[in-house]
């Protein structure tokens, strides 16, 4: 439920549901990009547990896998609370050669590794 | 029908009794004149293991109505009681609770607001409340606020209407004074309103939503409209309920009350306990030949427009009778009354009269007076006070 | 908690999620997520209008996964009482079977202000629930006005620094020592300057039986006027120059949780921001009101090491 609807369909009391949130594409807002470089990340999670906005993609076993970009809002806290200087931030318009972002699956990782 | 008992209680202890029956899952309140009554005695309930419900003993109106709105989006059946500045401390979160769709059941035992501090009845606390999106009904004695109680319950709840309700009576003139009451069995009220069954209920952790989102432009408006049509129900669905109650209690009250209205020349409308004094009149003045008659509106919101036009289609005049004023406006029942007169091809004279504020009550001889000045054909643009001590002016009499 | 628990931290799902409208770099949903990270039941949150309410509900997205309700800005206090009462009773009634836990949550503004009263009632009634106070020390949704918890001096858009106002021009009110006052089980006070501190206090703070406080010091990178990033050391300089002590009140029993081992001057922490920078303009400095400031953290430091039984 994204489009307005009809006054016939909304749902009663004022009703959102759970999670919907999911939807909308936060990483829309950045202007500068995190970059984990693998090599220096030993997945002490400190990125993970100060992000404002759960953006750091994690696999199995805790381990750091990436940005979760479709939600990063580039803040720069990461690259700031890293202890390995694993993370450093990068203007967006350096990204701007990749595929339009429009309708990324959230979740989806950018990982990218230097 | 099953066992009945005859009690002589008051419009409060009627209202607490009938809270007694239903027993609520959670009730918060906060004292104030001259309701405290109803949140006293159900504390003393709960207190004696008479009720299995929870009694909250809020520290303001306004936690009172925001502890109400909490537990009944939770998904329980809630239940209140105020008066006053006590509603008007409340009034930020009536169009919340609307919105919400919880159906809260409302004692509004009818006070004036201050200033000045006046602990007596009049209308005044209620109809600010006109606009809030909860369905209003006036009680004239205790015997209606009994029966409106258990309505209430099952009206507000019934998920076509999904609206709060408040059962108003007239403060001290009601809510104080004694009068025989007829008392269902605690089996057929139970029988009667049933079990809630809650929509979206917020403990239902399976199923995660969120209420009272900030919400842009583009979906207010519609989230509005789809509250309104629980109120644009509630008359047709309060038709069935008021069947189903009838083959209990033998009583079934209609939006508008029709006392001898029929082939009236001359009506005076009016809500609530004041109602039974006009009546009285109409009496009077029928023994005398005077076609009188008399309309007691009890649904103010909806208010039953369609019913009161057809009943005051082609009379001679129409006095109406408010309890407070609109303070640069029409008074709201008159207001109400004229604009649902606006659609009769012909046009039928209303006088506005505003009394009894503060508790100053109505006299048999001032609802005589009214009908007297029909009689003759006198009308004026100006809203009449009744009862009020004025500077005699002969130019300004009307 | 130690780190080997992080990971098992890492499996649970956070009862806020992504997608929520809150500025890059905010305290608020860090806040927010480090607190419920460490609650293993279901919850159901009640929120004052605010920040964090109003942007992790945004029509018609919630970031919440976990049932949530906004009713006004005054009454967290009072809509988290109502909702846990209607718990209590429809799980005594049988209609509801699993155990559940309250959170509510309001900014100083509608804490520390317009919903202390609310808040005080459900502290004293005694309901089973857990504020949480996300301190950015102002009215930030609605653009910076002072609120009771904006320090001495601070310029905020309603106590602004001018040629004849330094600023906000009352000290702070110290609403966990209110809190502590109405004699609840748990209080709590911290910041963002560790998360497990944050987390442990939340935890302990919902297991607790009854009502419990945490009043957790969170940045606003726009209003404070520092980088989206700074978050986390803002809130470490907060806390080393003792700007916002941490510490615990459980039954009445005051313990410090942190003693900065490289202490920080009032003043390191005041230059680092510009919502203080008229106090340093040169020409115009008032670094009288840095020296106060520091003497009322000193002073406050000592009471509480007094209270701690140090």
């Amino acid at each position: 439920m994204s489009k307005p609807q009809s006054w016939q369909e909304v749902p009663p009391g004022t009703v959102a549901f759970g999670a919907s949130a999911l939807k909308v594409q936060t990483g829309l807002w950045r202007s500068s990009r995190p970059v984990v470089d693998a090599a220096k990340c030993v997945s002490c999670l400190k990125c993970w547990i100060q992000c404002p906005d759960d953006s750091i993609a994690l696999g199995s076993g805790g381990k750091v896998e990436g940005i979760n970009l479709f939600f990063c809002k580039g803040c720069g806290l990461c690259a700031k609370v890293c202890p390995a200087g694993a993370i450093s931030m990068h203007p967006e318009s350096g990204f701007a050669h990749e595929e339009q972002r429009d309708g990324e699956h959230p979740g989806e990782v950018g990982a990218h590794v230097k | 029908m099953s066992n009945k008992i005859k009690v002589m209680t008051s419009g409060n202890l009627a209202f607490a009794e009938a809270m007694r029956q239903i027993d609520p899952d959670v009730v918060a309140a906060y004292p104030i004149t001259p309701s405290t009554e109803i949140p006293m005695k159900f504390a003393d309930f709960v207190a004696n293991g008479r009720v299995t419900s929870e009694y909250i003993a809020v520290e303001s109106e306004h936690s009172a109505i925001s502890a109400c709105v909490g537990a009944s989006a939770a998904g329980a059946r809630v239940m209140t009681a105020s008066s006053a500045n006590g509603v008007a401390l409340m009034h930020e979160i009536f169009p919340i609770a609307a919105s919400f769709r919880t159906p809260i059941v409302f004692g509004l035992v009818n006070r004036s607001l201050g200033a000045p501090v006046n602990i007596h009845c009049d209308h005044s606390d209620s109809m600010p409340e006109r606009d809030s999106g909860w369905i209003q009904i006036y009680c004239e004695d205790a015997q209606e606020v009994y029966d409106s109680v258990l309505l209430a319950v099952r009206l507000a709840e019934d998920p076509r209407v999904l609206t709060p309700v408040f059962v108003c009576q007239d403060g001290f003139i009601t809510s104080h004074c004694y009068e025989a009451v007829e008392l269902l069995s605690d089996e057929a009220v139970k029988n009667f309103v049933g079990e809630r069954t809650p929509q979206y209920p917020l403990l239902d952790t399976d199923d995660p939503v969120s209420y009272g989102s900030f919400t842009m432009s583009e979906y207010y408006f519609e989230i509005k409209r789809n509250q309104m049509e629980g109120m644009n129900n509630v008359l047709s669905v309060y038709a069935e309920l008021a069947a189903e109650l009838e083959r209990e209690t033998g009583r079934n009250y209609r939006p508008v009350e029709n006392y001898r209205a029929d082939d009236a020349d001359y009506l005076i409308v009016v809500m609530s306990s004041a109602a039974g004094v006009v009546k009285d009149v109409v009496d009077e003045l029928r023994e005398e030949g005077v076609k009188a008659g008399a309309l007691r509106v009890r649904f103010f919101r909806p208010f039953p427009r369609r019913e009161l036009a057809s009943l005051a289609k082609g009379k001679r005049g129409v006095a109406v009778l408010d309890r407070s004023a609109s303070i640069g406006g029409t008074a709201p029942l008159s207001s109400e009354v004229k604009s649902a007169l606006y659609a009769l091809d012909k046009r039928v004279p209303v006088q506005e009269y505003i009394f009894g504020l503060g508790g100053r009550d109505l006299y048999a001889k001032d609802a005589r007076a009214v009908f007297e000045k029909m009689i003759a054909g006198e009308y004026g643009e100006e809203a009449r006070f009744i009862g009020l001590l004025e500077k005699d002016d002969e130019d300004e009499r009307a | 908690m130690s780190a080997l628990n992080i990971k098992e931290l890492t499996k649970k799902e956070n009862p806020l999620t992504q997608g929520h409208r809150m500025c890059p770099g905010c305290g608020a949903p860090t806040a927010i997520r480090q607190a419920l990270m460490g609650v293993d039941c279901p919850v159901v949150v009640v929120g004052a209008t605010g920040c964090m309410e109003v942007s992790t509900t945004v029509y018609p997205y919630s970031a919440w996964r976990v049932p949530f309700m906004h009713i006004a800005f005054e009454n967290a206090g009072a809509g988290i009482s109502g909702v846990e009462t209607a718990y209590r009773v429809l799980r005594r009634k049988g209609k509801i079977g699993k155990e559940i836990k309250f959170i509510a949550f309001g900014g100083d503004g509608g804490t520390y202000d317009i919903g202390l009263q609310s808040l005080s009632g459900a502290l004293e009634r005694g309901h089973d629930f857990t504020y949480i106070c996300y301190n950015n020390q102002g009215y930030m949704n609605t653009g910076a006005q002072r609120s009771s918890a904006t320090p001495l001096a601070a310029n905020a858009t309603t106590s602004p620094a001018g040629s004849t106002s330094f600023g906000k021009l009352q000290r702070a009110k110290d609403l966990t020592e209110i809190v502590a006052a109405h004699n609840i089980p748990y209080v709590a006070q911290t910041s963002l300057h560790n998360p497990f501190d944050l987390i442990a206090k939340v935890k302990r703070a919902v297991e607790t039986p009854g009502p419990a406080f945490v009043n957790v010091l969170v940045p606003c990178p726009l209003f404070w006027k520092i980088d989206a990033s700074e978050q986390a050391d803002i809130c470490k300089l907060a806390v080393d120059s003792k700007f916002w002590p941490v510490y615990e009140v459980a039954e009445g029993k005051y313990s410090l949780s942190y003693e900065p081992k490289q202490p920080r001057t009032i003043e390191e922490f005041l230059r680092a921001q510009g919502r203080y920078s008229h106090l340093f303009k040169k020409g115009s400095e008032r670094l009288d009101l840095v020296e106060e400031a520091q003497r009322d953290a000193d002073e406050s430091w000592a009471k509480l090491l007094e209270k701690c039984g140090r």
